[in-house]
């Protein structure tokens, strides 16, 4: 019941993206396709959850063990860091068809908030290992629902007739407010 | 008279959010407040004048390879910096901005400016190029947190303006931000134009 609540919660309630502001950056970056959408989310999902797992490990076993709990900004993202250039590594290697798929996408990761937001928020909620990556992957998913969502969006938005100024991003940010208002129907599930 | 031009830029002509759309993440979710937009902006205008400062002190020093690593960590360092000094000193606002202050890290501004300016130039010229642009950043935070504070809770700076019978709560919650950010891009593009 309780991993319901968490997997509800981070999906539609408290989305990452249209509810809690992060990963804005490829929401608005890479949705004019859908089929870009659908890559980003991917190689979101792998190095979100994969991050998660490790920092979670770090904080618990190094950091606070330690006492350098006021080191964890630091540690963190040059976990992340690393672990995207790895992951670009070891899938060149491994998966050629899968690195050319994700390629342009893994290094705009590293500087992706919502990946380091997510790791920070799983120590914050004091989550154990198995409840973390429930979490990441929650997380992870509701930033792909909503990106592809929006991306189908502005594939329309494309081929309507907007007014000159409002062309653009200014047109995407009030549809994904509207989007964010048709979200916010969720609130109160859990 | 070129320094006065390097650091009026980032108001207008290069204003990160409006004009560079960048950080765009901390710009949406922490205006619901005017104070709230100048707290997030006075912490990342230091970490971007201090990043920018020691980036161009250092830059002769690191190799070309394991450059963003290194800058990375620099301003990784200013964050935790600002970080325990906001809990000591206004725990309430460190509070309400939550998330955000450790997500300075992430945000592009800082990391562009060292990438694209304070790896290039001396140190007074960055440290004027981190001010200008971090108070533009400021500017266009608190722009944006006033006007959803006025429109969504009839407050400015919370000084009541209007009695709260006639808000329209949705200003302040997350679909307001995205509403006001796009319409206010929308008027800046229509002034460029004229």
């Amino acid at each position: 019941m309780n991993y319901l609540v968490i997997v509800i919660g981070a999906i539609l309630v408290n989305n990452i993206v249209l509810m809690q502001f992060l990963g804005i950056c490829p929401f608005l970056g890479v949705s004019k396709k859908v089929s870009t959408g659908i890559g980003m989310t991917g190689a979101v999902a792998f190095v979100m959850i994969l991050a998660t797992i490790v920092t979670y490990l770090i904080q618990n076993y190094v950091l606070e063990k330690f006492g350098l709990g006021f080191l964890q900004t630091i540690a963190f993202i040059l976990v992340i860091a690393s672990l995207v250039q790895m992951v670009e590594i070891i899938l060149k290697k491994v998966s050629p068809p899968l690195y050319q798929a994700l390629g342009i996408f893994l290094p705009l990761i590293t500087t992706n908030c919502a990946i380091l937001g997510v790791a920070i928020l799983t120590v914050q909620n004091e989550f154990n290992l198995l409840e973390g990556v429930i979490f990441s992957t929650s997380h992870a998913i509701g930033f792909g629902l909503a990106l592809i969502i929006f991306a189908g969006i502005r594939e329309h938005l494309d081929l309507q007739d907007v007014p000159k100024g409002l062309k653009g991003t200014p047109i995407a940010l009030i549809a994904a407010g509207i989007l964010a208002m048709a979200f916010m129907g969720f609130s109160g599930l859990v | 008279m070129n320094q006065w031009k390097n650091f009026s830029k980032g108001f207008l002509k290069e204003n990160p959010v409006f004009v560079l759309l960048l950080g765009m993440c901390p710009t949406l979710g922490v205006t619901s407040s005017a104070i709230n937009g100048l707290g997030m902006g006075l912490a990342t205008t230091f970490v971007l004048l201090m990043s920018n400062i020691v980036v161009s002190l250092v830059k002769n020093a690191i190799p070309e390879k394991v450059r963003i690593p290194s800058f990375i960590v620099i301003i990784a360092a200013f964050v935790t910096v600002v970080q325990l000094l906001m809990q000591a000193f206004v725990p309430a606002l460190y509070k309400s901005l939550g998330l955000f202050i450790p997500l300075i890290v992430v945000n592009c501004i800082v990391l562009g400016r060292a990438e694209a300016f304070a790896s290039k130039n001396n140190v007074g010229s960055s440290a004027v190029d981190g001010l200008g642009i971090g108070l533009g950043f400021t500017f266009a935070l608190v722009l944006l947190g006033s006007i959803r504070e006025i429109l969504g809770s009839g407050k400015l700076f919370n000084i009541t303006i209007y009695p709260e019978n006639y808000v329209t709560l949705v200003f302040v919650l997350a679909p307001g931000a995205f509403i006001v950010l796009g319409y206010l891009i929308a008027l800046i593009n229509r002034m460029k134009k004229n």
